[in-house]
């Protein structure tokens, strides 16, 4: 069972080929670059229908930039490889994240955010479910009241991520952040919203992870 | 969407989670363990959670899963 999680030989020699000087060195950085553009290529290809509508079917050139920027990054932080995973699954998830956020990029280009009234109806539709009980009805509103009362930061991620299905990286690029900034404001208006329910006497399961 | 699946996009896993960053370092390591058999949410505590609210993080997963698995074959 710990066979893969241990640093294999071939781990060590990727790390030592990566760093190796002249022609060894390049040859390795080479093979480096295959490996993430074939995990480019994987998440591209699986992303196609994202990108359908968008003209000029660039797919290999969003896979070429995304190993490319992968590359830069694991070369970056090869002193952080552990050699708690295959330096192969390491590295891929670098492609992978590169790609996917070009793919994300790429489809939204142009398209506005959806607006908060899509949410509203999101929430006024589930609230009036036909055969539901009226609890429902007043917990969405509740949760509407709840809504309304975060601060515009934390509204905005949850409405446009969480409620209109706005990929984070696509609107951490147009407010000029971060996937992990924007996702700690998602957590905590969602903390928010959990207790405020709770206080007005709503008890909530969503399947969260059994401590 | 239906009711359980706005309030749990709206509320979120309510229990404690890895951030996007710990995700990212993690991930790697979580998936390996995942395909190994271990006991790999006792061993990434707070990882399964952070991917039940964070969709950007789950998508990196099962890609990452799906290209790894299918190398496997």
């Amino acid at each position: 069972m710990a066979t893969a999680l241990m640093t294999a030989p071939t781990e060590i020699s990727w790390v030592d080929r990566l760093r190796a000087e002249g022609p060894d060195g390049q040859a390795a950085v080479a093979d480096l670059h295959a490996l993430l553009l074939k995990a480019a290529r994987f998440e591209v290809g699986r992303r196609a229908a994202e990108l359908s509508h968008v003209r000029g079917g660039d797919e290999e050139d969003l896979a070429q930039q995304a190993a490319d920027d992968a590359l830069i990054a694991v070369l970056g932080k090869l002193d952080q490889f552990r050699g708690e995973s295959r330096f192969t699954t390491w590295a891929y998830k670098f492609a992978l994240l590169e790609a996917a956020v070009k793919v994300r990029r790429r489809a939204w280009q142009g398209r506005e955010v959806p607006l908060e009234d899509e949410a509203w109806r999101a929430l006024s539709d589930a609230g009036a479910s036909a055969g539901r009980p009226a609890e429902d009805a007043e917990l969405f509103a509740a949760l509407r009241e709840e809504v309304e009362r975060l601060g515009p930061r934390q509204r905005q991620v949850l409405i446009a991520v969480a409620l209109n299905g706005v990929p984070i990286d696509v609107l951490a690029e147009r407010l000029g952040s971060t996937r992990g900034a924007l996702y700690k404001s998602l957590h905590d208006a969602r903390r928010k919203l959990r207790e405020a329910l709770a206080e007005r006497g709503f008890r909530i399961e969503t399947g969260g992870e059994e401590e | 969407m239906d009711r359980d699946e706005i309030l749990g996009k709206a509320l979120g896993p309510g229990a404690p989670e890895l951030t996007c960053e710990q995700c990212f370092e993690e991930l790697d390591r979580y998936v390996e363990l995942k395909l190994a058999g271990a006991a790999a949410d006792e061993r990434v505590p707070g990882m399964r959670a952070h991917l039940g609210g964070c969709p950007a993080c789950a998508e990196d997963f099962n890609s990452l899963w799906d290209l790894v698995t299918r190398e496997g074959d």
